[in-house]
Formats: structure tokens, sequence, C-alpha cells
């Protein structure tokens, strides 16, 4: 069906991991090829280096990012004392998209990881179990693809409404049907092989089954995936703030800022782009480092 | 043929019924009553009872959602709690120009994409080929809404170039209205192209390498024919991630609509949940939805009439 390649189309990433079996020695030769690979050695320091600046913020900074002066609103880029400019109540920039940074990665990160957990569960118990639970379970699943993510995050966040945990659910919801085929998959195929047969033949319980062969394999191409889904993530999520739907305003947070230098922007033009490079900056690097995981990771190719 | 699509129409239609089901429940899911969004907080008793009645919410949940269903599927969606106009008329309304966005959109994008992919696989490992790589794994990650916003500055603010909000009014010619459309859908078709060009670029290189073309070179036949089966084989997924693309577009445009201000479904959508407009809100969800689930199910069909192997 075409909603295989509704995300980052995990049809395909689920398909070549997995009917593979681990040869020894294989996460040597992935962390090998991930040393070598100077592209994600680099997206990686930067998103360390994101992360850090906005956990050391207030040592980073010395501005408070709550506090502004009305003598000093939307002062442009360069001027003494704030490089990045003041927003429309005089708080420093640069120390708003530090501290924003907190929240932006915490809003972007958890619902991948909420989903990851989920998702990973029921696409599990669909692929073992099979019958009727499983086929409730998809079919579940195929009505929350019949939505366009956006639309989805948006809804579910401006009924319940606004907030981060709000906007944490949400997302989650939007991601964990692609958590769940792909599990569902990998599941579903990795039980019709023979050391599964094997193991099941010598009298291994369901849970020991499912513990030790079905996990390893499920849990390596999941993550893959949700490195990936991390950079939608961060988009939808400050998306959700941009249109009000996510983290309420006082509090510092890129898609949040955005919308508020946006209203400005025949004021102070340039200052209003600066958030939005950031998201584009953090999710690009997410995106490059899940590539270069998902390469490295590839068993097929033999580098 | 006709059987393939008959029994995927009826594989919707639990989709679609689904997709009621989590939109009715959605608001009821939501904290508060909804009738305490409808009536102001100094409304008595008898008011909230009457209104009650009046919208149904007196009787149970079940039957609630069966009447709502029931109207929804003739297009009867009742009043706007904000203004009281009929919510179908501001919905087509809002449709109308959400899809005059997203046919443009589609249009250029898939356009684009189509040629730069093709493009990039014919000069494959060379630089326009990196070139374009680099564009479209940029492009992934481009938050549009910013992409809108830095627009906006360029051409709007820094420069007089383009209006930057609305859609201009109807008195003004055609070609000036036709202003008001070229920033929101050079936003929109970035993702698009972006997405498209990729594919077409991976397809293309992977029919390529297989051993039937080489063999129907080695027949004789001249390019064009050659070409012409690579883009039949091609085409299927393409042609899938379009009619999905497509779907984006209609149903994701809320952020672009937005920064815009562009009276289109999206837009509807925000003022609606600002103003708790309950049915309003239900309307547009539901009519986006089902639109995203017929475009899959045209695609389906189309996949199949044109590759036999999916039709089983």
């Amino acid at each position: 069906m075409a909603s295989d390649t509704t995300m980052a189309q995990p049809g395909t990433l689920a398909a070549p991991a997995a009917a593979f079996i681990a040869p020894a020695g294989y996460w040597k030769l992935v962390r090998r090829r991930l040393l070598r690979d100077k592209t994600t050695l680099f997206v990686t320091a930067m998103l360390v280096a994101i992360v850090f600046i906005s956990l050391a913020a207030p040592w980073v900074t010395s501005y408070d990012p709550y506090q502004g002066s009305i003598m000093l609103r939307l002062k442009p880029i360069g001027t003494p004392g704030h490089w990045l400019g003041t927003d429309e109540t005089g708080r420093d920039i640069w120390t708003r998209l530090c501290y924003g940074g907190r929240l932006s990665l915490l809003a972007g990160v958890v619902p991948v990881a909420v989903s990851l957990v989920v998702g990973s569960f029921l696409g599990i118990v669909a692929g073992f179990v099979g019958g009727r639970i499983g086929t409730l379970i998809m079919r579940t699943m195929d009505v929350f693809y019949a939505f366009p993510s956006i639309l989805l995050a948006v809804a579910i966040c401006g009924l319940l409404g606004n907030g981060l945990t709000n906007s944490i659910i949400a997302l989650a919801v939007v991601f964990i049907p692609p958590m769940v085929r792909i599990a569902e998959t990998v599941t579903a195929q990795t039980r019709q092989l023979d050391f599964v047969e094997a193991a099941r033949a010598g009298g291994t319980s369901t849970m020991q089954i499912i513990r030790h062969h079905i996990l390893s394999n499920v849990l390596g191409t999941i993550l893959v995936y949700a490195t990936s889904l991390i950079s939608l993530s961060i988009i939808l999520s400050a998306g959700l703030s941009f249109l009000g739907l996510g983290v309420t305003p006082p509090q510092a947070e890129w898609g949040l800022m955005l919308n508020s230098l946006r209203q400005a922007i025949y004021v102070q033009p340039y200052v209003a782009a600066l958030p939005g490079l950031l998201i584009f900056v953090t999710s690009m690097c997410f995106n490059l480092m899940s590539d270069g995981l998902r390469g490295a990771m590839d068993v097929r190719l033999n580098r | 043929m006709l059987l393939f699509s008959l029994r995927r129409l009826m594989l919707a239609i639990p989709t679609l019924l689904g997709v009621s089901l989590v939109v009715f429940g959605l608001v009821h899911i939501a904290p508060g009553n909804p009738i305490d969004m409808l009536m102001p907080p100094e409304a008595s008793p008898e008011a909230i009872a009457q209104m009650k009645i009046a919208y149904g919410f007196d009787k149970p949940l079940y039957i609630q959602y069966f009447l709502w269903l029931g109207h929804a599927a003739v297009g009867q969606f009742g009043l706007s709690v904000f203004n009281a106009t009929p919510v179908w008329d501001q919905l087509v309304v809002a449709l109308g120009n959400t899809v005059q966005l997203a046919l443009l959109a589609a249009f250029f994008g898939f356009g684009f994409g189509i040629v730069l992919g093709l493009l990039s696989a014919a000069y494959y490992g060379k630089w326009p080929d990196k070139l374009f790589s680099a564009i479209t794994t940029a492009g992934v990650s481009l938050p549009h809404y910013w992409c809108a916003i830095v627009l906006v500055m360029l051409c709007a603010v820094l420069h007089d170039w383009l209006p930057a909000q609305g859609m201009g009014d109807d008195s003004l010619p055609f070609y000036e209205r036709l202003q008001y459309m070229i920033l929101p859908v050079v936003t929109l078709m970035l993702i698009p192209m972006g997405v498209i060009g990729r594919l077409v670029r991976a397809r293309v290189l992977d029919i390529i390498s297989q051993d039937f073309v080489g063999a129907l070179s080695a027949k004789g036949l001249t390019r064009w024919p050659v070409l012409r089966h690579i883009i039949k084989n091609a085409a299927p997924p393409v042609l899938a991630l379009m009619g999905l693309q497509f779907g984006y577009l209609l149903g994701g445009s809320i952020l672009i609509e937005t920064v815009f201000n562009w009276p289109g479904s999206g837009n509807l959508l925000n003022l609606a949940i600002f103003r708790r407009d309950i049915p309003v809100l239900q309307a547009t969800i539901l009519v986006l939805a089902t639109f995203f689930v017929l475009l899959n199910l045209a695609v389906d069909v189309i996949q199949a009439a044109i590759d036999p192997r999916i039709r089983r």
C-alpha cells in the first residue's frame, strides 16, 4: 500500500536489516566505518555542541532568558552587549536561543523515544502473536496513517490544549504507527528464521525467544529509523509551537521565538530568521547522522 | 481491474469509519465539557440545558456519534459556533483556496523534481548529481515554515517584489492576484520537489542497472523506446509518492497558510482551534483526512492499472 512511504519511508529501512544475523565482529566494523566517515563525525560533533550549549546556557550567557528591558526592544544583530540583538520585549536573543535549545530538543527527542518504546512493543506483539490481536493492532495503525502527520498532530494538540506535554503526546501518536509497522515486519520475518525454530524446538520459552532473538533484530532497525525521525520531530514540534499549540510563552523555544519574531519582521528582518536557522541546522545534523548510521550498519556494503 | 478497485474501496471504508471515530473521539477526550466551550461562563443552567438538547449532547455518546456521522456523510456539519454560518459553506470556500495552492505547488514541485531526478541520474556521480543530492538532503530537513518567513523577508520586507500576505482582492486583475500565490507556491513546492527528485533518481538508477535494459539496447532498440521502458518501470512508486505528497499539500498546509495568511483549510483549522469552534474543527479534520484516504485509494488503483503485478 502507498502509505509505506509516509515518512522517511519505513518500508525501505525495514527490508535490508530484517533477515540478517549479525556476524561476529559486526559492531566493530560499524564502529570502524563510523570513525572513517567524516560527515557523520562532524554532524555528531555539532549536535554534541548544540546539546552542550543549551544545557550549559547559564554559563554561556550572563542574561536572564525571561528578563527584558523595554529600552532595548528589537535591537539589530551586532548591538554591543547583545551580539544577536534583542526580541520584542528586549530579551537577549543569544540567551533565548541557548535556553531554547533545551525545550526544542526535549520536545523533539522525547516523542520519538516514547513512540519507540510503545511502537516496538505493539509491533512485536502484532508480529509475534499475529492472528486477531495482530490484525486489530495493524488496522488501528492504518487509521492513524490516514491522517497527514501535521494534521494529526495539530488536531490532537488543538483539542487537548497547548503545552509541552500535549505536544509530546501528539507527536508520539503520529510516530507510533510507522514504528509499529517496522517492528511488526521485522518480527514476522525473524520469527520464521531457522534459529528461532531451533530455539523453540529446544524448549526456549516465548519470552526468552522475544528477549534474545526478536528484540536484538528489531531494535537495530528501529533505532536507525528513530534517529531519522528525530529530524522530522524537531521540525514538527517547533511547528506546533510556531502555531501556538506547543510550548507556551514566555518560555524560550525556537518555534515559539520564530513566531514572535516574525511579527516584528518589518522592524527587524534579519533577527526573525535566527531561530529557524537553528531548527534547520539541528534537524539536518540529525538527518545526516542517521544517514551515516544507516550506511555504517548496512551489511550489504563491503567497505 | 474493476474487481481490484472495488476490493480496495471496500478496504477504505473501515479506515474512513476509524478516522471518523478518531475525529469524534478526540473532542470527547479533550478536557472540559463541549458545552462549556459553546456557552459563556455566566449562562444560566436552563440555557445550558436547552443548548444541550439543541446540540444533542443529552443523548448517549454512541447515538451522538451516529447522528453526527449521518449528518457528516451528507455534508451537514451544522453551524459554526463562532459566527453561526453553515460549516460546510466555509469549508468549501477554504478548501477551494487550498486546492489552488496545492495544484500549482504539485505541478511545479513534481515537474522540477522529475527533471532534477532524471538529470542527476543521467549525470550520476558528476557535479550536477552531487549538487542536487546536497540540495535535497538539505531540503528534507528544511522547516518549510521558516523558509516561508525567509522568503517574505527577502521578497516583501527587504525588497518590494511580492505581496507578503493574503490572496488579494477579487477586484484585482488576474495577474496581480497571481502575485499573491507566488511565495506560498514556491514554499510549498520545495518539499515535494526534493522528495520526488530523490525517488526518481534512485528508481532510474536501480532500473538502468537491471539486465533487461541492457538486453533492450542489445536488441537494437533506440534510446527513446528504452527510455519508455525505464519510465514505465519507474512510474508506480513515484506515482504513489506523488499521491501522498499531494495529500500532504492539501492536509498539511496549516503552517504555510498561517505564515501567508492564506484563507484556506489550514487557516480555517487554525482559527477554529483558537475560537474553540468544535463543529468547524471536526468538519475540517474529517474532510481533509477523507481526502487523504481517497487520494491513496486513487493512487493504488492507478498503480495497479500501470503495473499488473500489484493487482493481486
